[in-house]
């Protein structure tokens, strides 16, 4: 458990995240508590796709299929079972096994990044237009109607193994927050792991991984479905928090906004895409009350603009610069120690320090 | 009898439409290995151009014929100019920017001609009969100039000064620009002539589907999974990839419906992709174009 | 050299066609433990591609190449490696965007326990002298030094057969001395296969050289043989003069 010692940032993060939940019914209207669980869900996919992209190299263009099945899974598994405990269980699994399946294929047919992302994106679009179509009272599972272009709506969360205890919204939120503090914690301590840190290899140099005798298809396949299985669980809450799931959580801009939540937030950072997360929500749902300005034409713009100039994303940029100053001032320090005991030297100062 | 001619040509139909909606992004991928996410706007941009043209009075056909590659290859030259050239070489950037491109369009043209378009133009041309059985007379329009239009690609990089220099460029982008081949310029060609197609492409599809922002979603995933199983070869790839999908599309979709023969599509695709990485012309067929 | 030790690394009829191009035909090649063999040939005499079929990183078109009486032709790299096959390969291949000690780590991690793999990693970057840039990225290095650290990840699986293609790409003066003694050293314990341009360097290391030219095997033999034969000096040491 050597991991767990060495995440001291995450302890610190986690430990804010636990103080916010339980301020947040003091400081916060009952009204964007209820919503906040949404956002929940969806920070939740985010970091799903922070892991996957960021840390195991994976382009996935279509993480929000595995948050969509996850999301129609929960709501067709506790419609079915009169209660959420198994659903959520059998959703994070579905979600699971979809991408072991379809992960299968792409890794094992050893697909390029490129032709990966469309091809999941195209996955995700393909589930949209079929689920769009089920509006007939034909299109059921078991007693739950899939319901097409409306969707259905999605039985409220209980407490476990008491289906006559159904949880209130502000409920919801505090479990929702202690799932995402928990899914923060397990990707910190995950990417920290063998199998995270050959995962990250495999991101930098698949060929020389190989190399080192490692199954990349396996490792890759390994993190495409846990990431899957946390979008998965994302889904669940998203669409308790809506209290509805329609076939928009398979639409191209749900699939663009996760993708620009990791973007923006960072790639290689845990925590970034989370917070892009809520600061993009809160401006999406800022613009879609005014009319000046199309959320798609903001969106766009923005994931160009960072695409062409802060590739790296906010969190990661910030912390370069923090450690770009340190790293001067350290040297600073140093040269004007090395001057006052040797005048003239001090030439090969910070010769890897410099490099950026 | 007539039944079963009925029943090729709707097949037939499947299959130009797929490789029409295709060839764009074909062009794009296959000369500059750029996957454009945007080309479904570049295809509904091509139909807001007819709509537009149409509604101004403009011949219809001219609107279709002329206008509508004319308008989105300009659009795609300034988008080349303005945003792609910075990114080429990195592959993932250049697909994440013509992804904020895509979304950029879309705001757009929501902004000028809201979120959904009440016009609609019908499509020209009247029925043809089949003995019992009667064919819209466009959808054979489309067949016809679908097979007119891979020629045409087909003749201007065989036999053009333009398709040469890009095939060589293509091949080996350092070698081009040492023997004074402008790589740049050549690109931005490229990248023109397929937004072009693209244009065309929509532009002949909006009397059938009608306008909206949102409708390169409905072609995107036809035409990236199309794009992908075919492989490098722009023309080659995308026949036989149509011929193969679309047949498979057609097929299932007359016994058990459209929903089923997306998946069916959807589904054989991958299947081919795990079997030949690279695509149909990444195995076979190797030398064409 | 061993006389009596047994071949632990053969090919048999091993070809790789790319098209019509024969870059490499109906090799038979053998070796034995122990050995140190350097493979020398001019530019395009198929010695890369032959090593590329060795690591399993190319499929060949025909032919076999079996490694202590397991068939390989075909499989995965990671299972030619996973058999303790150590490779290098001949641009420096390393992780970029990880530091040296995590380099090295992740290579010894694949057959130790993270305790055991800590041990070796340090004992490693002491070894190679990589002490002051253990925590820099591999990234920022200069060529000869991620040169250094692919090759601490080569011996820190502690392999018992060792492919290296040109090694000493690169390497100033200095440094290819050192790689050459460290070669010799690796050689204590393992079977080396070393692809090399440098005949300076091969005639330092090796006793039993395989001269490669055209996609074959021309000749084999100690480095004097072979700089003595008029028709390998046409082909290579002529063409390199």
């Amino acid at each position: 458990m050597r991991e767990l010692r060495e995440m001291k940032a995450t302890w610190i993060i986690a430990a804010l995240g636990v103080l916010f939940t339980f301020a947040a019914p003091s400081i916060l209207e009952l009204f964007t508590i209820i919503t906040l669980a949404q956002v929940i869900g969806l920070a939740i996919l985010a970091l799903s796709l922070a892991l996957v992209w960021g840390f195991g190299g994976i382009l996935c263009f279509g993480q929000t299929a595995f948050f969509g099945v996850g999301a129609y899974a929960y709501v067709i598994a506790a419609v079915n079972f009169g209660g959420s405990t198994w659903a959520v269980l059998i959703a994070v699994l579905v979600a699971a096994a979809f991408a072991a399946i379809l992960g299968y294929f792409v890794f094992y047919g050893r697909v390029s990044d490129v032709y990966l992302a469309v091809i999941t994106l195209t996955v995700t679009l393909i589930l949209f237009s079929l689920i769009r179509r089920t509006s007939g009272p034909e299109y059921k599972v078991g007693n739950a109607l899939l319901g097409g272009f409306n969707g259905a709506s999605a039985p409220p969360l209980n407490y476990p193994w008491d289906v006559s205890a159904f949880m209130f919204p502000e409920q919801v939120f505090y479990v929702a927050m202690i799932a995402l503090i928990l899914v923060y914690i397990f990707c910190s301590w995950l990417v920290r792991t063998h199998f995270g840190r050959v995962c990250v290899a495999i991101r930098e140099n698949e060929d020389r991984a190989e190399l080192l005798a490692y199954d990349t298809r396996l490792y890759k396949l390994g993190i495409f479905t846990i990431g899957a299985a946390i979008a998965g669980l994302g889904g669940i809450f998203f669409c308790i928090g809506v209290s509805r799931v329609t076939p928009d959580v398979f639409s191209l801009s749900q699939s663009a906004l996760t993708i620009i939540w990791v973007i923006v937030g960072g790639r290689g950072t845990l925590i970034g895409p989370i917070l892009a997360t809520f600061a993009l929500y809160y401006l999406t749902s800022t613009l879609g009350s005014q009319s000046v300005l199309n959320t798609n034409l903001v969106l766009g713009t923005i994931l160009i603009i960072f695409v062409l100039g802060v590739p790296k994303g906010v969190v990661p940029a910030v912390s370069d610069w923090i450690q770009s100053r340190r790293g001067r001032k350290a040297l600073r320090a140093r040269e004007r120690r090395l001057q006052r005991r040797r005048p003239s030297g001090g030439q090969n100062v910070g010769s890897t320090e410099g490099a950026e | 009898m007539d039944l079963l001619v009925s029943i090729i040509l709707q097949i037939v139909y499947v299959i130009a439409n797929l490789a029409l909606i295709s060839l764009g992004l074909a062009i794009i991928f296959g000369m500059m290995r750029v996957i454009n996410l945007a080309h479904g706007e570049f295809l509904m941009l091509g139909g807001y151009t007819v709509v537009v043209a149409t509604n101004n009075g403009v011949n219809i056909w001219v609107a279709i014929l002329i206008l509508s590659p004319l308008v989105v290859g300009a659009i795609g030259v300034i988008v080349e100019r303005l945003l792609i050239r910075f990114l080429y070489g990195r592959m993932v950037d250049t697909l994440l920017a013509t992804w904020g491109l895509s979304l950029l369009f879309i705001g757009l043209i929501t902004s000028i001609f809201g979120a959904s378009t009440a016009t609609t133009i019908s499509p020209p041309l009247g029925v043809v009969t089949i003995g019992e059985y009667t064919s819209s007379g466009y959808e054979l329009f489309l067949i016809g100039i679908t097979i007119l239009l891979f020629v045409a690609v087909y003749l201007v990089l065989k036999l053009t000064t333009l398709g040469l220099v890009a095939r060589g460029t293509m091949q080996n982008a350092e070698m081009a620009s040492a023997l004074g081949v402008s790589t740049s310029r050549i690109y931005m060609l490229t990248f023109g002539l397929g937004a072009a197609v693209s244009g065309f492409a929509g532009g002949l599809l909006a009397p059938i589907t009608g306008v909206l922002p949102t409708i390169g979603t409905v072609y995107i995933a036809k035409a990236f999974i199309t794009v992908i199983s075919g492989g490098a070869a722009i023309l080659a790839g995308t026949t036989s990839a149509s011929i193969l999908l679309g047949g498979l599309n057609g097929i299932i979709s007359f016994v058990t419906g459209p929903t089923l023969g997306e998946v069916a599509l959807l589904l054989a695709a991958i299947i081919l992709l795990r079997i030949m990485p690279r695509g149909i012309t990444g195995s076979i067929f190797r030398k064409s174009i | 050299m061993k006389h009596k030790a047994h071949t632990v690394l053969e090919t048999r009829g091993l070809s790789m066609h790319f098209g019509g191009v024969h870059a490499v035909d109906r090799v038979d090649f053998s070796l034995r433990e122990n050995e140190l063999r350097c493979l020398i040939g001019p530019n395009g005499a198929g010695k890369s591609t032959f090593f590329k079929c060795l690591t399993g990183q190319l499929n060949p078109t025909a032919g076999d190449v079996v490694i202590r009486d397991i068939h390989v032709t075909g499989r995965e790299p990671h299972e030619v490696a996973g058999l303790g096959v150590g490779i290098k390969t001949q641009v420096p291949n390393v992780f970029d965007g990880l530091t040296a000690e995590e380099n090295i780590w992740t290579a010894a991690r694949r057959w130790h326990k993270a305790p055991r793999a800590q041990t070796l990693t340090s004992q490693i970057i002491e070894r190679l002298r990589l002490g002051d840039i253990r925590s820099t990225l591999v990234g920022n290095m200069a060529h000869g030094q991620r040169q250094w650290v692919e090759l601490g990840m080569v011996i820190v699986a502690e392999p018992w057969l060792v492919l290296l293609d040109e090694p000493t790409a690169g390497m100033t003066h200095e440094e290819t001395a050192r790689t050459s003694e460290l070669i010799k050293e690796i050689n204590q314990s393992a079977t080396i296969i070393v692809v090399e341009h440098d005949m300076q360097f091969v005639r330092s290391i090796s006793q039993h050289v395989t001269l490669f030219h055209e996609g074959a095997i021309m000749m084999e033999g100690t480095m004097d043989e072979i700089s003595s034969d008029p028709r390998a000096r046409e082909i290579y040491l002529g063409s390199q003069a």
